[in-house]
């Protein structure tokens, strides 16, 4: 029994890298329509970005959590800016291709000048140790990650659904030309949005660069389990995509426990049985 | 009857023609060097091990002899559908002659069965299984560096008589880490260890902990890794996190290659017990083809020993054309030259080819140093212990290769 609380634990721990970034592609996919392919490649930006402020200027790990997603968010601002926003209006698939290119090009980049095995970042020093639950050693970082993104995951479903920018931004998405007859500058407040799906991405990769090595190919593999968690909570809902990511984090986990040869695909599994149950997935509303 | 008759003139006619073709011997190799091009283990093969193949072309001297001789890359994916097709497309278009490296004992099983059926050469060094030299041996594959029996043999060994007398593995799923556990419970057992059991995590799992808590769990001893690459690394560093090390179990990077040592940094994998046929610092033979190698690789990165062996294979391949006079395009025949003739190269120093394809040089168990042991980057490994070529490698009386029984 002690060794299934343990895993559940697990499991909420990969949850947690679940959920804030399939909650940064549901931002970018409810507020742009931009299905972002990219997503991982930014994410493993933000773990490279907190190496080399580390390397480079001595900066650590908690001004990485600040100063990454800002770089990162820039530089995706700058992709919405010279290329995402000319395929507004268009089919999905052209937003599709554009990013998904995008990612293969960040990371054939990265793999050129820093190989596959990837580089070492160490857990900040307030951080390192565990403690004994009783049923588990839990390492204090991992319980950081999961209180952390837990906030973080709140802050911005606060953010969109309840202030007075999150209603002008759906708005914006219902209806662009009414929203900026109100005077209301519609093209930048897209620009941040992708700014902001983009840092929360990036975000994630600092979470993660203590864990996981800080390698070029990490996001490439995260993604699709991401992608499959915003399809099975429906894609651009918010709580949907939060909710969805701590849950299959703990079903993933449990699989790892119980037959761990099918843990890489369980995910996918539930996706095909959740689309012919319900096609818009589990929160999503039909259109 | 007439159709039959008139398909079998037809299939001696071809047969003739290329039996024709095959005896024609020239001056003209093309190497390919298939391996994982962006992948978990792109940079224990990958583009070094073109790298290592370029630099073999240049030693052997044989360009100023007249050879002309190529070498083209090629990306399996770690998938073997595409390893095949690569290697397909490359005999029946490109006229490759000979392949080399190609980690992943899953691609390098299906490419050997094709190497064969094309009457090519295989010269794997990137691949673990002992299947390659044993149940699936061919007239076509020699197996440089290392196998899943030298490894198994090697730290399995060492740990078990050191008292580590109970293992729980956490293994790849797929035909390495299948073979690697099964050849490590062998040779755990032979000394009365006991395996408690095992977990199968899939290939480039990226967390994990649930697989690391389930063998704390399990008490054993030991801890086996029976994985490779950015797989070892993420269950290194991930372990650490976990306290498994501090509480006094011990972990058996079964394979581990410099490149993963490099990646972790030493103040995580400081104190690690594995073994290798290869490294950089070992005498002046070593040191003078890695000190060549760093300089023209990517990120200056010194050889693994799958790069080695792509290296000392292809020398001894060379080697093997000349004293035949030519390049007789006709695979089995330069393989069965290349068991004739001992192996000598400054990497691996002596050794031979055994009838079985497997070529047996000697082992060493290594430590990884201490940060404060260590000179600068890329000096790491201590060594602890030289396993002779006889006890590094499966002893012929006990593979199963069918090319054995005649």
């Amino acid at each position: 029994m002690a060794a299934l609380y343990a895993q559940l634990l697990v499991g909420l721990i990969n949850g947690s890298f679940y959920a804030l970034l399939s909650l940064g592609l549901a931002v970018i996919f409810g507020m742009l329509n931009i299905i972002n392919f990219a997503h991982g490649a930014l994410y493993m930006m933000g773990a490279f970005c907190a190496y080399f402020l580390l390397n480079l200027t001595g900066l650590g790990y908690w001004w990485a959590l600040l100063i990454a997603p800002i770089i990162v968010g820039i530089f995706g601002m700058i992709l919405e800016r010279t290329m995402l926003q000319w395929l507004a209006g268009l089919d999905h698939l052209y937003g599709l291709l554009l990013t998904f290119g995008i990612a293969l090009i960040v990371q054939g980049v990265f793999q050129n000048y820093f190989g596959s095995s990837g580089l070492p970042y160490a857990i900040p020093d307030e951080l390192k140790g565990a403690t004994n639950l009783g049923f588990m050693f839990l390492p204090i970082y991992r319980g950081w990650v999961v209180i952390f993104s837990l906030v973080v995951c709140l802050a911005t479903w606060f953010l969109i659904e309840k202030t007075r920018l999150g209603a002008y931004l759906r708005a914006a998405t219902e209806n662009p030309t009414l929203v900026r007859a109100f005077g209301i500058n519609v093209p930048r407040m897209i620009t941040l949005t992708y700014g902001l799906g983009v840092g929360l991405a990036a975000l994630a990769g600092v979470l993660s660069a203590p864990i996981n090595q800080v390698r070029p190919l990490m996001g490439a593999d995260l993604i699709i389990v991401v992608f499959a968690v915003v399809v099975i909570g429906g894609m651009g809902s918010i709580m949907g995509s939060i909710i969805t990511g701590f849950a299959l984090g703990v079903i993933e986990g449990l699989t790892k426990y119980f037959y761990p040869e099918a843990s890489n695909t369980v995910v996918f599994v539930l996706m095909v049985l959740v689309l012919l149950v319900k096609p818009t997935g589990l929160t999503g509303r039909a259109t | 009857m007439k159709k039959s008759i008139a398909s079998l003139l037809l299939g001696t006619a071809l047969s003739l023609i290329a039996a024709g073709a095959a005896s024609a011997q020239d001056k003209v190799v093309k190497i390919g060097s298939l391996s994982d091009q962006s992948g978990l283990y792109a940079d224990l093969g990958g583009p070094g091990s073109t790298l290592a193949a370029q630099m073999a072309v240049e030693d052997s001297g044989l360009v100023a002899k007249g050879w002309k001789i190529d070498v083209i890359a090629g990306d399996h994916q770690n998938k073997p559908d595409v390893g095949v097709n690569v290697a397909r497309q490359w005999f029946d278009i490109d006229k490759v002659d000979v392949i080399v490296d190609v980690p992943n004992s899953g691609v390098a099983l299906a490419v050997s069965n094709l190497v064969k059926e094309k009457n090519g050469v295989f010269l794997n060094s990137g691949a673990g299984t002992s299947d390659l030299t044993n149940a699936q041996c061919t007239p076509n594959t020699i197996h440089w560096s290392y196998d899943t029996y030298t490894l198994a043999h090697g730290t399995g060994t060492a740990l078990t008589k050191a008292g580590g007398d109970t293992w729980f593995f956490v293994t790849a799923d797929y035909a390495f880490g299948a073979a690697l556990e099964r050849d490590t419970t062998a040779a755990v057992q032979s000394l009365g260890g006991k395996v408690l059991g095992g977990v199968k995590a899939p290939l480039s799992t990226s967390d994990f902990s649930s697989f690391l808590l389930q063998a704390q769990a399990s008490k054993a001893k030991i801890i086996g890794l029976a994985n490779a690459g950015a797989d070892t690394t993420n269950s290194i560093k991930q372990a650490a996190e976990f306290g498994i090390t501090q509480s006094g179990q011990k972990l058996a990077a079964l394979l581990l290659f410099i490149t993963d040592v490099h990646s972790l940094g030493l103040n995580v994998a400081k104190g690690l017990n594995f073994t290798e046929t290869y490294y950089w610092d070992l005498n002046d033979g070593t040191r003078a083809f890695a000190k060549r190698f760093q300089e023209r690789a990517k990120n200056h990165a010194m050889p693994t020993m799958v790069q080695a062996g792509v290296y000392a294979s292809l020398i001894h391949y060379f080697k093997a054309l000349e004293a035949l006079g030519g390049n007789p395009h006709d695979g089995a025949k330069v393989v069965a030259k290349m068991k004739e003739m001992p192996t000598d190269d400054a990497l691996f120093g002596k050794g031979e080819i055994e009838p079985n394809g497997r070529t047996i040089h000697p082992a060493y168990l290594f430590e990884v140093k201490q940060p404060s042991e260590s000179k600068g980057p890329w000096d790491y490994y201590k060594l602890v212990a030289t396993i002779p070529a006889n006890e590094a490698f499966t002893p012929l009386d006990k593979s199963t290769c069918p090319l054995l029984k005649k």
